[in-house]
């Protein structure tokens, strides 16, 4: 390539044409020698015998000032500094993305082991070593979710909208400042209130599944609020105007303008608080406690939930140690599953519902 | 059905902002009465606070009388979403309905305040009004679409349809051909002269041609300086406003604009 070869000398000075050509490095030239660097820094670091993390740092410092020079020599001041930022800001992103990408790699290597039909059909009612399945906790976590779910979604929902449409002043303040403190409370401290207060109705060594949804509603309640007081207020003042200006009383106009116009952030909003609580395991532990076998029914005893499921798998493994181990890790791979369709559910219903502008 | 409206001594605040000054006008019935203006002197305001949506911006205000047919818009027994129903509004800028349908924007009035209407009672008020709208044509084939894919200028004709087809008493319009080209503006235009039989309409415009081909009285705001108060300088017959204005001010404005 020409270009590269050129020697660096200040371009010179054009007459103001139409348009002024600017010398270009190749397209794929930058990632090449970025790779170069890469490699030439891993060639050094093996030389003196470093070590892996050593191995990457010199890669990434030797190609990114392997770009940022060949763009300096080329193209100019102004572009160089965009490639040397461009050059960071991924580099950035690649050790954001490492400790996702290890998890997500050690619970597949460790949790397919036992990801069959047996985890997903049986419970764990008389198992002492291999075999049994989380059947159970799985069903017990979506029903104590749903529970949560629908405490919290009502009250969340109405906070929000009355934050936005209808209050002022220090009431309005008030409110934001403690659904921001609730935002910050510990999930066992949630999961201790919920203790609390259901002692405190129905006496000592109670265990019930709706415990756990109180629980799971205090830490879920906040989160909605203000997922969904964030989308309210997007959503334009000229429409709830128009409403109003063709004598539509202001309930109407929330219930027929102003939801239909935020539905596609409210449910990603719900949904998204879901994911936020459906991993929880302190504030279950404390009030949903767990059985062997399946209990479906969050008003009458204990019930099984996948995360106190996979605690107690790792904690207090029997005489098989590593059957438990394997329980413990397929539960962890089945609450990331969970997690992961959540937020795809998420970006579905933002798709969706989102108004149709298009022809 | 028209209503003739009195204003006596109103104040429009912001807040602690007095943005409109002792407004004394009385607007006739079956007429179009024009308000003109520089830009900021409260005609938007002054236009807002008539049917009472001045309100709803928060720490809004407003002190004095607005009668409509005798009684007082403003009294303490009247319920701001009744007279929305009676005067509808045309806002400077067009905010159709996006999750709505152009056929579902155009019924929006009914449809949002539950009224029942059979298929065909509503397939003609759709058509009447955007006809009246001069819309009909653009958009007859395609009314399930939704009222936001439409071009700026046909979405407020389409704004204009759906305050319409309530058939209120009385129409303000802030501005509404400010968008339009001139064919879609005369056939507004005609649409004002149309209606006028039946309605009162209200029309605020910077088009000094509009003002005077369409409106029989006319109204014009000025301010003396910034943050000073907007307050109604003129109210005359139209011809009288641009041909022999009683102010000094009027004249300088239109002959400004005339050049
Ligand atoms: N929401 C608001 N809050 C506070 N002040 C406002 C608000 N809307 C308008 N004002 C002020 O009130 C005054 C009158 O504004 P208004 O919108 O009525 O002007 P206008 O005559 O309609 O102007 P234009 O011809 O540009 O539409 C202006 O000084 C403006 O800054
Ligand atoms: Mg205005």
């Amino acid at each position: 390539m020409s270009t590269d070869t050129r020697p660096a000398a200040p371009a010179p000075v054009q007459p103001r044409g139409p348009v002024r050509v600017e010398r270009r490095l190749p397209r794929l030239a930058p990632l090449g020698l970025y790779l170069a660097g890469v490699a030439l820094g891993a060639g050094l670091s093996a030389l003196t015998g470093s070590s892996l993390s050593s191995t990457v740092v010199y890669g990434v410092v030797l190609g990114t000032l392997a770009v940022f020079l060949a763009s300096r020599l080329v193209e100019g001041r102004r572009k160089a500094t965009d490639r040397l930022v461009t050059c960071l800001v991924t580099t950035a992103f690649g050790v954001a993305m490492v400790p996702l990408v290890s998890l997500v790699w050690t619970v597949l290597d460790n949790g397919l082991a036992r990801f069959d039909a047996t985890f997903f059909s049986n419970s764990m009612f008389r198992v002492v070593g291999e075999g049994g399945g989380a059947y159970h906790a799985i069903l017990g976590t979506l029903v104590i979710t749903a529970l949560a779910t629908v405490i919290s979604v009502p009250i969340g929902l109405m906070t929000a909208i009355y934050l936005v449409e209808y209050a002022t002043g220090r009431l309005k303040r008030a409110i934001t400042f403690f659904v921001d403190v609730m935002t910050g409370i510990p999930s066992i401290v949630a999961g201790l209130f919920a203790f609390a207060l259901f002692t405190l109705l129905f006496g000592n060594d109670v265990r019930l599944g709706v415990m756990g949804a109180v629980a799971l509603s205090v830490l879920m309640i906040p989160v909605v609020v203000r997922s969904c007081e964030e989308v309210l207020k997007l959503v334009p003042n000229e429409l709830r105007e128009a409403s109003f200006a063709l004598g539509v009383p202001k309930w109407r106009t929330i219930v027929k303008v102003v939801l239909p116009t935020a539905i596609a952030g409210l449910g990603t909003g719900v949904t998204l608080a879901v994911a936020r609580v459906v991993g929880e395991t302190a504030p279950l532990l404390v009030t949903v406690g767990l059985i062997t076998g399946t209990n479906l029914d969050p008003f009458d005893g204990r019930m099984a939930t996948l995360p106190v499921f996979a605690y107690y798998q790792l904690t207090q493994p029997g005489t098989d140690t590593q059957a438990f181990l394997d329980r413990a890790w397929t539960a962890a791979l089945v609450l990331i599953i969970l997690v992961m369709a959540l937020n795809v559910v998420a970006r579905l219903i933002s798709r969706f519902l989102a108004p149709k502008t298009g022809h | 059905m028209a209503k003739r409206i009195e204003v006596s001594d109103l104040d429009i605040y912001y807040g602690d902002f007095k943005a409109v000054e002792g407004v004394n006008v009385a607007i006739e019935p079956r007429s179009i009465t024009a308000l003109i203006g520089p830009s900021g002197c409260g005609k938007s305001t002054f236009l807002r606070s008539l049917n009472r949506m001045h309100e709803v911006i928060p720490g809004a205000r407003v002190e004095g009388k607005v009668v409509m047919d005798g009684q007082d818009l403003y009294g303490a027994d009247v319920d701001p979403v009744n007279v929305r129903r009676q005067i509808g509004m045309v806002f400077q800028r067009p905010n159709p309905f996006p999750t709505m349908s152009i056929y579902e924007n155009v019924l929006a009035g009914n449809r949002l305040n539950s009224k029942r209407m059979k298929k065909a009672e509503a397939d003609d008020v759709v058509e009447r009004s955007l006809r009246g709208a001069n819309l009909w044509n653009e958009v007859k084939d395609r009314l399930d679409r939704p009222g936001s894919g439409l071009s700026g200028g046909q979405q407020q004709r389409l704004c204009i349809a759906r305050a319409i087809a309530v058939e209120p008493d009385v129409l303000l319009m802030d501005e509404p051909c400010s968008a339009l080209d001139p064919i879609s503006t005369l056939a507004i235009e005609d649409l004002m002269t149309e209606l006028k039989d039946r309605f009162t309409i209200v029309i605020v415009t910077h088009n000094m041609q509009q003002a005077a081909r369409v409106s029989e009285s006319t109204g014009f705001f000025n301010l003396n300086g910034v943050g000073q108060p907007g307050r109604l300088i003129e109210f005359n017959p139209t011809e009288k406003i641009f041909s022999n204005p009683d102010e000094k001010a009027t004249e300088d404005y239109i002959s400004g604009r005339f050049g």
